[in-house]
């Protein structure tokens, strides 16, 4: 926090011009964090320091809103003595403070049982090689600017639609991020990555009410995010588009997740199979690996590798090195999603998968959503869901939605103030079809996905 | 209150009151309608068993001063993740960024808020040594397994968390606080058959850890998470359709907190952006309804001395005999609606931006007995314990799910039903409670509600309500 010059009004981003001093400066702290853990008696130590600046902008109605200057600085620490752990965290990397966060992590050790799965990921699985993959594209842009590119985005949408009446506001915002990894093996990794996001939230009304939606991009590059007018006009599309909804015919009926909620899908999917749950015994998908869970045609595969994506690193959050790999083939779990101690506690390997999985790819299909829509006759779009009713335990699905009516092939009306519920098993091995229309802006990118049946309720028969 | 928060924050950086002008008089240098300080120090403690081992402990310090400056109905705001005089200035020149034509100026903070103390006085994180802790969650698990032959996993987990806040503020604010939050929760997997279901349960509070440690508290979530996971191993396919509901009493108030609480939010007020904008006086509720939000209450999750601005905390009626009488408001937002705030001003820390929050948020009670509010139903879903929930502002729908349910036929209870999500308008669903039962309960004290990405602790509660239609999400 302490590195800001003022100079005519101005700020500068000090992290944004010298990363390598910062890294330096946390490569530093980590070194310190695992020295002072080994000459105090831990066998074993790991550590994470990352180093962040973000500028954020809200404009609401063309008056600015929020102007914020957020700058984070933290380190955690886990010890281990004799297999048992301790972890502690601060966010202020003085000598002192990290000293005093080792010994507090220590103290906790000493009270922690001995766990035959803990420790440090095996070392002769760290990474050795680190790649560049293009997530650093500096852009000092100060207040001025983000707050000109959010009134352009707001201003763009209020003009769309005379139903466009009130907005929650439009921001734009850029952030800076270093992060170390280290530990008590010798590995030593860094990161850095630059994000640019911008977003909008519009409201309609007409006579049936007011209905709000929004648009967003996220980039890593500033050049790359969309247009101020593609996002403003597209939350003001998505706004109108929802006035006048009403509720939709109960029963079963064909159900098409637009890319957006479709994305959900496949997180349940990824947290049912995840380390964590399975040895927890919480999962659906216990003993899942080799088995048909979809139809033939899925295919998801992970690249923690993909040029400009921002979760791409050559290790995961404990050094594991990571690697090109399969996750659905021909319709068939092919493994879990493991860091070393899931792995342990399963008697595997791990997948380099400590800290998420890095971006997956569902492979699309060759329909376009109208395709889709078409394809599904009569039945429900999907383009929203709400709560949290995913029981992984069971696989049992049951959530508020919104999205729209389809009759004779077409959209008929938007609906909402509705449930969908099924089961993640039959929904998975029930997919009829996938679009083409992939969602590139997520990490886990995934197309529009037809269902073949769910039992959706609302108010009338 | 005050003193300790002036001692544990100011002391340590050399810095006094003195100090704070100086830098609220920089902040407000570039004409602003407010500015505030917030000093913020916080210790967490974690501990976690599974598998039968207490097998991960965790401790965290954070500390830093936020630093707002308002001007009209615009936020310039900027932090530091260190208490001392070059980084608070530093981040006062950076938050008036905002500053434009403001009325403001500096006033000197001599206005001390006088708040009660509600909470106790001591710190869950150094009162009680690790290893009774360590020792706790142990017995804890000991007990649980003992339970039932098939609950085949088990885990505990204790949080502590002490933090000291202190706010100055340009209209003359000066405040501290002191605020304990402990939490025990025991998580269950049960088998049967090769069908698996789980069980949660847990509470706690802003009161001494002694309490919560003693075998009558943690028993109660030992026994409930152990009941729920069974409950489920039995439960079959829940309805779908629109149909009469009656929640239970307690953790079931999640209702109001989303159907209307967020609603009576008073940013979205300001904004124009709420279903319930523009119905103050309106009836919104049938007569048996009246709801209030309540900081008030001694050693509650949800309870504030004062709010994250130094406003006391306060008991708001929001709901009065069916009619809408009050928002939740902070000090922008009621600034902007020409009111006074309501001591809502919330934040999830330093780092964060005030908006009006909910404190504990509950129904009063009615006349029936829960028994007979249950006889009173033909046909429809008896909900007795649920997940969290979710609100669109706008449109006013929002969702809540059921964790523990039953059928009810011909005024009796059936066999227990599925987690299904409830779904219905949050404007018109309370003017469909046709009974409201005389059995008041407020959760156990394990509410976190989200906004903006930012998380605060809350309270809930409710008596037994019978609501006449709201859309069940099952697959039957």
């Amino acid at each position: 926090m302490n590195h800001v010059v003022a100079r005519n009004g101005r700020t500068e981003m000090p992290l944004l011009h010298d990363p390598d001093r910062e890294r330096a400066m946390l490569e530093d702290a980590a070194r310190q964090v695992l020295s002072r853990a080994r000459v105090a008696g831990a066998d074993a130590a790991e550590v994470s320091v990352s180093s962040s600046h973000g500028r954020n902008v809200t404009v609401r109605l063309g008056e600015i809103d929020v102007l914020e200057d957020a700058r984070d600085r933290g380190v955690s620490v886990t010890v281990y003595v004799n297999r048992a752990s301790g972890s502690a965290s601060t966010g202020d990397l003085g000598t002192e403070s990290l000293e005093r966060a080792v010994d507090k992590a220590l103290a906790i050790a000493r009270h922690t049982q001995p766990d035959p799965a803990g420790g440090l990921a095996p070392a002769e699985l760290m990474a050795t090689t680190m790649a560049d993959f293009d997530q650093w594209h500096p852009r000092d842009l100060d207040m001025t600017m983000l707050i000109e590119r959010a009134r352009q985005i707001e201003l763009a949408g209020m003009d769309t639609d005379p139903r466009i009446e009130n907005s929650e506001g439009a921001s734009v915002s850029a952030d800076a991020a270093v992060g170390v990894y280290a530990n008590s093996h010798g590995f030593v990794g860094s990161g850095r990555s630059t994000r640019f996001d911008q977003s909008c939230v519009l409201v309609a009304r007409d006579g049936s009410g007011m209905q709000r939606d929004w648009d967003w991009d996220d980039q890593g590059c500033f050049d790359t995010l969309a247009s101020p007018e593609r996002t403003g006009r597209k939350a003001a599309e998505r706004a109108v588009r929802r006035l006048g909804a009403r509720s939709a015919p109960s029963g079963r009926a064909p159900v098409l997740f637009d890319n957006n909620v479709a994305l959900g899908l496949i997180r349940h999917l990824v947290g049912a199979v995840s380390g964590g749950n399975l040895y927890r015994r919480s999962s659906f998908l216990l003993d899942a690996v080799g088995k048909q869970l979809f139809p033939e045609w899925v295919k998801i595969d992970e690249n923690p590798h993909l040029q400009g994506a921002a979760r791409s690193s050559s290790f995961d959050s404990e050094g594991v090195a990571t690697r090109q790999s399969s996750l659905i083939e021909g319709g068939v779990l092919q493994r879990y999603v493991l860091g070393s101690y899931s792995a342990r506690k399963l008697g595997l390997e791990t997948t380099a998968n400590a800290g998420g999985v890095r971006n997956l790819l569902f492979t699309p299909g060759s329909s376009s959503f109208d395709d889709l829509v078409a394809q599904m006759n009569r039945g429900l779009v999907v383009t929203e869901v709400m709560g949290q009713g995913v029981n992984l335990v069971t696989g049992d699905y049951s959530r508020g939605a919104s999205g729209f009516w389809v009759e004779n092939g077409e959209i008929a009306y938007p609906v909402e103030e509705i449930t969908i519920a099924g089961n993640l098993s039959e929904m998975f091995s029930g997919l009829l079809a996938a679009g083409s229309d992939l969602e590139t802006r997520r990490n886990t990118q995934v197309p529009s996905l037809l269902l073949d049946a769910m039992t959706v309720a609302g108010q009338h028969e | 209150m005050l003193e300790l928060a002036t001692r544990s924050l100011l002391t340590p950086a050399g810095m006094d009151s003195a100090d704070l002008e100086r830098a609220l008089g920089r902040l407000v240098e570039g004409q602003v309608d407010l500015g505030d300080l917030y000093f913020q120090h916080r210790q967490n403690e974690g501990w976690s068993l599974e598998d039968g081992i207490v097998k991960s402990g965790n401790f965290s310090i954070d500390q830093g001063v936020g630093v707002r400056a308002i001007s009209g109905t615009g936020t310039g705001f900027a932090y530091a993740d260190a208490i001392n005089m070059p980084a608070l200035l530093e981040a006062a020149v950076n938050a008036r960024a905002i500053a434009r034509a403001g009325q403001a100026g500096v006033t000197a903070v001599t206005r001390p808020v006088d708040a009660p103390a509600l909470y106790a006085p001591e710190n869950p994180v150094e009162a009680v040594a690790s290893a009774k802790k360590v020792d706790l969650l142990r017995t804890i698990d000991a007990y649980t397994r003992s339970l039932d032959a098939r609950v085949t996993q088990v885990n505990v987990s204790l949080s502590c968390q002490h933090e000291s806040i202190l706010v100055a503020a340009s209209d003359g604010t000066l405040a501290g606080d002191v605020r304990p939050l402990i939490r025990l929760d025991v998580r269950v997997i049960a088998e049967q058959g090769g069908r698996r279901e789980s069980g949660n349960a847990g509470g706690g509070g802003r009161y001494a850890l002694a309490t919560l440690m003693a075998p009558e508290s943690w028993q109660k979530f030992a026994d409930e998470a152990v009941r729920q996971a069974l409950v489920n191993l039995d439960a079959v396919d829940a309805p779908a359709g629109f149909m009469k509901v009656v929640l239970g009493p307690g953790w079931p108030g999640v209702l109001l907190h989303e159907a209307i609480g967020h609603g009576l939010e008073g940013d979205f007020h300001r904004k124009g952006i709420s279903a319930f904008s523009g119905r103050m006086g309106e009836r919104i509720a049938t007569e048996h309804c009246t709801v209030v939000d309540d900081g008030t209450l001694a050693e509650r999750r949800g309870s504030l001395s004062i709010d994250d601005e130094g406003t006391p905390g306060a008991r708001n009626v929001l709901i009065e005999n069916g009619r809408l009488t009050g928002l939740m408001q902070d000090k922008l937002n009621a600034r902007a609606m020409g009111v006074a705030p309501t001591g809502n001003g919330r934040r999830e820390s330093f780092a964060h931006l005030p908006l009006p929050r909910m404190t504990n948020t509950y129904m009063l009670p009615g006349d029936h007995a829960p028994e007979d509010i249950i006889a009173s139903v033909d046909d429809g879903v008896y909900a007795v314990n649920f997940n969290g929930g979710q609100v669109d502002i706008t449109s006013g729908k929002f969702v809540f799910v059921a964790s523990e349910a039953y059928r009810i036929k011909n005024g009796k209870l059936g066999a227990p039903i599925k987690g299904a999500t409830l779904i219905g308008n949050g404007p018109d669903v309370l003017t469909r409670v046709a009974m409201v039962g005389n059995d008041l309960e407020l959760d156990s004290g394990v509410g976190v509600c989200g906004k903006e990405g930012q998380g605060v602790p809350v309270g809930v509660g409710q008596p037994t309500l019978r609501i006449d239609g709201l859309t069940v999400g099952g697959t039957q």
